[in-house]
């Protein structure tokens, strides 16, 4: 315990560190996301294709090579993030964007057709309908994915410690190497410390879950 | 795409306005190619030698980065075999009628469910030695790799057997069945038969995820091209960097695709035949395919 209230400061910044790697990649990724899966349902063929190319591309490529491409690849075409902590958020948004697209895209499909329908036959445009009909009805039913993706983006995070961001992970690593003994304590309170992300977010996506379900 | 209920097919003048806005859009796309080629082109990156590099035997350079593969594919391999059968032991655990076993396998699943994979795998690496476990880069990948997915798999097996349809539980049990018979013989099967595509993406993630290995200093595929770029810039600067790191993510990129391609053509199958019918309405949850497992407490 003394050990740890020692490296308490550590500790607490790497902690806010994995937290608001994790919130502001999860709006990016939440945003560019909804682009893209109204992009894959359009009218406009190309920007389907655009769109499907991109999710493909992500789902199948490691986060690892993502992270590495945008830390080391783009030096190549004289383009550089301003911070490592920029490169993470750049990594960890694109890739979880395909996810939010795709789980979105579901949420889509599983409204009932009568519905957009409906908005057509009311005179609404496409965008009209996306926007004011469908996808508010689509984002009730995709909480609970949608919250998956958040937290499977929250442990994600920790990819980050191998590139230069002093999050939970490399404070666990920077710790270890320092104090051998120690080990387990270290291993818990990191543990602990994403615990604290994910537990809660777990519940909170349940009464959301709960609040806004459609019944049907 | 003329079905979908989003919108009208579109008419004349939306076709023409949709034309000027592809043309437009795609000669942005290609000034944004034509940006980076040109930049690369200044960097000198797109010389035919530095790519020769790539293909050339004499460098050695296929020689490592097939090694890097085959290292990648080991692991992904052992770790698949191990965490299938573990997990598809934790689901018949987690679903036992005995609470000291339910209760004991609830806790070990959700708990390396909710812990990170990176931490999982440098647990290993780092404390499992200082209590004598001897431990490798490579055992503690798989190590790591098998703990985290068969914990997913365990859910995935659990949600698959709870989706048979109760009826043939309960004529199991009517013909006389036991429990261990009830579950191998009538349970299991049809339940691995519904979740087969979802067990394939699962290991899809397992094989993206072995990149981790990178971080812990397995010498897999990117670590593979990292190493040959440090060794390639001692001798002759940085010249080969870029080429080495595009071709490593390339081969992530087609290997992944190929699985992702098998993990449909499975799906497709398993929806044709009649016996599992039903496998069309298991939608594959978002979260399994991302890599990051679930909600830490396995309502997902």
């Amino acid at each position: 315990m003394q050990f740890l209230s020692d490296n308490s400061d550590l500790l607490w910044s790497a902690f806010l560190t994995t937290l608001s790697l994790a919130v502001v990649s999860g709006l990016c990724a939440l945003v560019l996301g909804t682009l893209l899966a109204g992009m894959r349902v359009s009218p406009v063929p190309p920007l389907r294709g655009l769109a499907t190319f991109y999710v493909e591309v992500f789902r199948n490529t490691p986060l690892t090579v993502v992270f590495f491409f945008l830390a080391f690849g783009i030096v190549q075409i004289d383009l550089q993030f301003p911070s490592r902590f920029l490169t993470a958020v750049a990594a960890l948004s694109l890739y979880t964007a395909a996810f939010v697209c795709e789980a979105l895209r579901s949420g889509i499909n599983s409204v009932p057709p009568g519905q957009a329908e409906a908005a057509r036959a009311l005179g609404l445009t496409f965008g009209q309908s996306l926007r004011q009909v469908v996808l508010p009805q689509a984002f009730r039913t995709v909480v609970p994915p949608l919250g998956n993706v958040w937290i499977a983006l929250a442990k994600n995070t920790s990819i980050a410690a191998g590139f230069a961001v002093t999050d939970l992970t490399a404070a666990l690593q920077r710790l270890a190497n320092a104090n051998a003994d120690q080990l387990l304590a270290v291993f818990a309170a990191v543990v602990a410390g994403y615990l604290v992300i994910t537990l809660p977010s777990a519940w909170l996506i349940r009464v959301v879950e709960n609040r806004v379900a459609i019944v049907r | 795409m003329s079905t979908s209920v989003l919108f009208d097919v579109p008419g004349p003048r939306a076709r023409r306005r949709q034309l000027v806005g592809t043309v437009v859009g795609g000669l942005v796309v290609a000034a944004l190619v034509g940006l980076a080629l040109w930049r690369l082109a200044a960097n000198g990156q797109l010389e035919p030698d530095r790519w020769a590099v790539l293909f050339d035997p004499a460098s050695g350079v296929p020689q490592a980065l097939w090694e890097g593969l085959l290292n990648t594919l080991a692991v992904a391999a052992v770790g698949m075999v191990l965490a299938t059968v573990l997990g598809a032991l934790l689901a018949v655990g987690r679903l036992s009628d005995h609470a000291w076993v339910r209760i004991p396998v609830g806790v070990v699943i959700e708990l390396f469910r909710a812990v990170p994979l990176l931490i999982l795998i440098l647990f290993c690496l780092l404390f499992l030695p200082t209590v004598g476990v001897p431990m490798t880069a490579f055992r503690a990948l798989v190590l790591g790799l098998t703990l985290y997915n068969m914990a997913v798999l365990a859910e995935i097996f659990r949600a698959g057997i709870l989706s048979v349809d109760r009826g043939q539980r309960e004529a199991a049990f009517a013909l006389g069945m036991r429990k261990t018979q009830v579950m191998t013989l009538v349970l299991l099967p049809q339940a691995v038969r519904r979740m087969l595509p979802v067990l394939v993406a699962q290991l899809v993630v397992l094989l993206k995820d072995s990149s981790l290995g990178f971080i812990v200093g397995y010498v897999e595929l990117l670590r593979t091209a990292r190493s040959l770029v440090e060794f390639f810039n001692f001798s002759f600067g940085s010249q080969y960097t870029f080429q080495l790191y595009v071709a490593a993510g390339l081969i992530y990129i087609v290997v992944n695709v190929a699985l992702s391609q098998v993990a449909r053509s499975v799906e497709k199958r398993t929806r044709r035949s009649a016996k599992a019918a039903a496998a069309a309405d298991v939608e594959l949850p978002a979260d399994v395919q991302m890599g990051g497992g679930g909600a830490p407490t396995g309502q997902a």
